[in-house]
């Protein structure tokens, strides 16, 4: 039950960029990188689609929308929101 | 054994923007004989450094010296890196950073700054760098977060302040830092002049260790706290640049372009200026870079070694100044046959009263006087 609480909290966050991190497409990696003082995290193709969307100004359920659109494919939400709060853990974003 | 592949991109570009420096501190990695390299590259000059760099794949910047706030163009170098995408880093002493000059380098697009101290007390602050800098720096502090910047503190630990860990890590606390890196000292340049009396006691590394790791459960995730150990009290050495040419490139002042900042006193290999040479020329077909990548160079016992793919044999500088020969296996290491240099030098730090010689002080003067490159 808190559980599904939890959940229908983080739906409503608008989670950013955590501060002094910038987050870029680099050609030369082929990839999305988020970059931070002194070191750089190259991130995987669903990673960075995620994070280019936390703007700070979509919410979760907004983000998890888009994603499901863009990629055709439904039921995002659980591995959308398990990535999100990796991402809190590892400092990467702010505002879940 | 397996062919030199070709490299990737570095994505480190180091900008030692120039030598010059108001401290003088004890345990400088700038090369001894700094003081012969004075023609420093213009601002036309970095302004392409940067461009070339990042034409070649490379994402962090780093602005350093001696003092990078020495250059009055770093404002127009800080800009440039934003503008070509760089995550820009100034590492510096705070010593000429004021209001009007950090809200300069905001505006420019700086991404972050470190700043270094030298000690938790104004008196050991000021000596090891032989200056009056202590309050300095706590204005800097103050700046820096008032920019809106993480805090992100640096400072070199030796026997000369090993234990005052707790107080420095108390100082971070009072100016809010973010970050502290307790960086203990590597023994190059400067640091290797003054070795004597800067390497710790394997008791004093004991003691900070233990502090530091209950600070880190005390603080949680208010402030982390990186506490790199010296590698003299390894039994291997550390993986140096993370790869000889793989992805860190050092500018110096002068325009020589390295694969690490010391591997200027590397004998017999001829380093590209980036007066001569572009950057993609420089990284892929030099021979300075080329040098020590892959593991064709090695020698036993890193030849034959299962570990060699972990730390490449170790540091190409440390090898040659302890060695006599940069495609030496790493002294620090224990299968070395020299490295009981290291453990003279640790047996002789645990000798009281054994350390007589007085520091000697980077500077100008000084470095003629040396005249050596470590």
């Amino acid at each position: 039950m808190s559980a599904a609480i939890d959940a229908a909290l983080l739906l409503d966050a608008r989670p950013r960029i955590a501060r002094g991190l910038r987050l870029q497409w680099e050609p030369a990696q082929d990839a999305h990188v988020l970059l931070y003082p002194e070191g750089m995290v190259q991130l995987n193709a669903s990673a960075g689609e995620i994070l280019k969307r936390c703007d700070g100004e979509r919410d979760v359920t907004a983000i998890v929308a888009e994603l499901e659109q863009a990629f055709e494919v439904e039921d995002l939400q659980q591995d959308v929101l398990a990535f999100l709060q990796l991402a809190t853990a590892q400092r990467w974003i702010e505002g879940l | 054994m397996s062919a030199p592949q070709k490299p990737g991109p570095p994505f480190w570009l180091l900008a030692e923007l120039t030598y010059r420096c108001p401290l003088h501190c004890a345990f400088c990695y700038n090369p001894v004989d700094f003081a012969r390299y004075e023609d420093e590259l213009s601002t036309e000059d970095w302004l392409r450094v940067l461009r070339e760099g990042r034409e070649l794949g490379a994402v962090q910047c780093g602005f350093s010296g001696g003092e990078p706030l020495m250059r009055q163009d770093l404002e127009v170098l800080v800009a440039e890196a934003r503008r070509l995408g760089y995550y820009s880093n100034l590492i510096t002493s705070g010593i000429g950073l004021d209001e009007s000059r950090i809200k300069r380098l905001k505006a420019a697009g700086l991404d972050h700054i470190q700043l270094s101290f030298q000690d938790s007390t104004r008196e050991v602050n000021d000596f090891l760098s032989s200056t009056r800098t202590f309050d300095l720096k706590r204005r800097a502090a103050q700046l820096i977060k008032g920019q809106g910047y993480p805090m992100v503190m640096n400072c070199v630990i030796h026997r000369l302040n090993i234990d005052h860990v707790e107080r420095i890590i108390e100082l971070a606390v009072e100016l809010d830092a973010d970050y502290l890196e307790l960086a203990n000292v590597q023994f190059y340049a400067w640091a290797q002049i003054n070795r004597a009396q800067l390497l710790p006691t394997r008791e004093q590394l004991r003691q900070a260790e233990a502090v530091t790791q209950q600070w880190r459960e005390k603080l949680g995730n208010k402030m982390r706290l990186l506490f790199v150990v010296p590698d003299y009290y390894e039994t291997r050495p550390k993986k140096c640049m993370n790869g000889w040419g793989n992805v860190f490139m050092t500018i110096t002042a002068d325009g020589l372009a390295l694969p690490c900042h010391t591997a200027r006193m590397l004998p017999g290999l001829a380093f590209p200026s980036v007066r001569e040479h572009g950057l993609r020329e420089i990284w892929y077909e030099s021979e300075g870079f080329n040098r020590y990548r892959g593991d064709s160079w090695m020698k036993d016992p890193c030849r034959s070694c299962p570990e060699k793919e972990n730390d490449h044999g170790g540091c190409r500088c440390q090898a040659y100044m302890l060695a006599q020969d940069p495609a030496a296996a790493d002294p620090v290491c224990d299968k070395s046959p020299e490295h009981h240099r290291v453990l003279e030098a640790i047996a002789a730090a645990g000798k009281p009263g054994m350390i007589e010689k007085p520091l000697v002080f980077r500077g100008p003067k000084e470095s003629r006087r040396l005249d050596r490159a470590f």
